[in-house]
């Protein structure tokens, strides 16, 4: 379980949001809106433990995540705006070095088992500066398939994926929420995940 | 006892405070400048070897006394600002910097000054001005390195870091510079032969550097005091002021 | 998966993107090269002088080139969100970073050390001062990377970053120079190097357990 009280960011002499809490529970998901600059990947990027709020706690299973370090590290996969991917390595290798840096052991049968899952099944040699904004985006994806971690954070994951991708997502979400996962995510496209619970946070602007 | 300090940690607190220290250690500085220019000038002898040229030690050794000094004392604030993630400490860390600089500055060109007649030359590579040039960049660098952070907060945790870390490589550089040259000059403090005249030389001096110190204080308070209202315009307690007010 | 496991993982994977992209590893082999090809065009080729200044020369070119590579340590990781995903991996980020500044050392460090002979030929050197020299950047070369580590951490995403990074490192790089060129210099005018080579071998172990903790630090406050 997930709780923030209070949180409160500031960015330069902005003060984005003050006084925000919600509760997470296991099954359930957020979906996170606002507009463009309203501190949704701030918000998030506090939740992961990057950034300190500028007041406010985060509790994981009630302990503050700032003492809980590795444990909660552990826990919690997020997806940036940015797919870490390195230009010069292949599909395969991206995802096994990804998972290594983790400390999880990929070998190249499973990572490409898991590439064929996403859909990029032949694509696995190619070096990702030849993939599509979406298949990069569907590498990235991929980590969700090995990451053991209850609580994912996605910071737009919807971006450049095409319908199919789209519905693998929404039913990876569904699947991973209804083994009691958690997720927290921003998304400017309508989100339907099937037989969960949905809480919507709205940032204002 | 611990109330108040924790009170004054704030810089809702410490800016009045602040504000009514400054003329104090200005006076002293004062006080002691004048004390310490009287001696170094009317009543030190001219040396028998190096004429009144030496004169210059008197502002030379305070400088560069202060300029290492300052330097601890503004990596202990930074250090004490990362660790404890208080705001004062880290503006006080910044707030000393241009100081420091100042002094490390001071301390070579009053050396070159003085190498001039004694050496026959503006400049010798010799371990302790060699040393002192390098402090002189490891302040700039503190410098540069706050100057292109924008946000705040990052730019009091870099310069931190970069400040701890300097810390720990003077001793190795001045150990490693020493090494390099080994044909340095004697401890100033202890130029002259004349027990007498070396008990004036060296109140002479500290004076000076007491001068200095108290300089650096007010000064730094004046600095941080403006860092504050920078950082904090935003704040009540600011608009609150009365030198704010239109 | 192990700290070992790990940390090969992270260096075989940076020699991987280095090695497919060629032309920045080599740029710092050629500026070390052609810098200390250069140093006899602008001073003259006698030999006595020659000799003289080699132990110099060649340690600052090689610092100025190991430098040159210091700003892409971390700055590529950082705009792709590597760097991101590190941080919040359950693996220590000092592990992944010492991954990180071994690597930077096997691309732009080894083969300065590797090409130095050559470059200490040109100087007239003795075979037993080519050996110094190859032996004080054996020990010195790693302490320019993980010296450097700090200053591309602190200047990460900064403004004039490459600039910057060159004044925060090249005070912290003096004492490798003074042992370094000192080593080569003392064997030449026969007095011997070993107690240059022991303190920079001091020196290298201290930067190995304090550099890697100074980076991560760093890094952290980089991603905030």
């Amino acid at each position: 379980m997930l709780t923030a009280t209070d949180l409160a960011c500031v960015r330069g002499d902005r003060r984005l949001f003050s006084g925000l809490g919600f509760t997470l529970e296991p099954g359930a998901w957020i979906y996170l809106t606002g507009e463009n600059g309203s501190g949704k990947t701030s918000l998030l990027r506090i939740l992961v433990g990057l950034s300190p709020a500028e007041a406010g706690e985060i509790r994981w299973q009630g302990s503050a995540i700032g003492r809980l370090g590795d444990e909660y590290r552990k826990a919690v996969t997020y997806l940036g705006h940015h797919n870490a991917l390195k230009e010069e390595l292949t599909a395969r290798e991206n995802l096994c070095t990804g998972a290594a840096m983790a400390g999880i052991n990929l070998d190249a049968g499973r990572a490409d088992a898991l590439l064929g899952s996403v859909g990029l099944a032949g694509r696995e040699e190619l070096p990702a500066r030849f993939l599509s904004q979406g298949q990069k985006r569907r590498v990235a994806l991929a980590r969700l398939l090995w990451s053991e971690s209850p609580l994912w954070i996605l910071d737009e994951p919807f971006v450049a994926l095409d319908v199919a991708a789209v519905a693998w997502l929404a039913a990876t979400l569904a699947g991973h929420l209804a083994a009691g996962g958690m997720a927290i995510l921003t998304s400017h496209q309508e989100v339907l995940i099937e037989g969960s619970t949905m809480q919507t946070l709205r940032l204002a602007a | 006892m611990s109330v108040i300090t924790w009170k004054y940690a704030s810089p809702q607190y410490f800016y009045p405070l602040a504000g009514k220290m400054i003329p104090w250690f200005s006076l002293l500085a004062v006080i002691f400048g004048a004390a310490g220019l009287w001696l170094g000038f009317f009543v030190a002898p001219t040396d028998a070897q190096q004429g009144e040229g030496y004169r210059i030690i008197f502002i030379h050794v305070g400088a560069s006394w202060m300029s290492m000094f300052l330097y601890l004392v503004m990596a202990f604030w930074a250090g004490i600002g990362l660790s404890f993630n208080t705001r004062l400490s880290s503006m006080m860390a910044t707030a000393l910097a241009p100081t420091g600089a100042m002094f490390a500055f001071l301390s070579l060109w009053t050396g070159a000054l003085w190498g001039k007649p004694m050496w026959g030359t503006w400049w010798v590579w010799d371990a302790r001005l060699t040393s002192e040039l390098i402090l002189f960049f490891l302040y700039l660098g503190f410098i540069a390195l706050q100057a292109a952070i924008d946000e705040p907060r990052r730019a009091d945790k870099a310069g931190a870091i970069l400040a701890l870390v300097g810390v720990v490589n003077v001793p190795i550089i001045y150990f490693s510079v020493k090494w390099w040259n080994t044909l340095h000059q004697g401890a100033s403090v202890s130029l002259t032969q004349a027990p007498s005249m070396a008990k004036t030389m060296l109140l002479g001096m500290l004076m000076m550097a007491l001068c200095f110190w108290m300089y650096s204080v007010a000064v730094a308070l004046m600095r941080v005091r403006a860092i504050m209202l920078e950082r904090e315009r935003h704040s009540e307690w600011v608009a609150n002021l009365r030198e704010v007010q239109p | 998966m192990n700290a070992f496991g790990v940390l090969s993982a992270v260096v075989r994977r940076d020699l991987l993107v280095a090695l497919r992209r060629k032309s920045e590893v080599l740029t710092s082999l050629f500026f070390f090269v052609i810098v200390a090809s250069l140093f006899p065009l602008g001073i003259g080729s006698e030999m006595d002088l020659l000799r003289k200044i080699a132990p110099g020369v060649l340690w600052v070119a090689a610092l100025l080139a190991a430098m040159l590579s210091l700003n892409r340590l971390f700055a590529n990781d950082h705009a792709d969100g590597t760097l991101e995903q590190m941080a919040l991996s359950p693996v220590p980020l000092g592990l992944l970073v010492s991954g990180k500044i071994l690597a930077h050392w096997l691309v732009a460090g080894l083969p300065l050390v590797l090409i130095a002979p050559l470059l200490g030929l040109q100087y007239d050197l003795s075979p037993r001062a080519l050996l110094v020299l190859v032996i004080s950047l054996l020990l010195g070369t790693p302490l320019l990377s993980l010296i450097g580590a700090i200053g591309a951490a602190l200047t990460l995403g900064v403004r004039g970053g490459g600039v910057l990074v060159s004044l925060l490192t090249l005070p912290l790089y003096i004492p490798a120079l003074i042992f370094g060129a000192g080593a080569v210099e003392a064997d030449i005018s026969g007095l011997g190097a070993a107690g240059h080579l022991s303190l920079l071998a001091a020196l290298l172990t201290l930067a190995v357990f304090f550099a890697p903790w100074a980076t991560t630090a760093a890094l952290k406050i980089a991603l905030e």
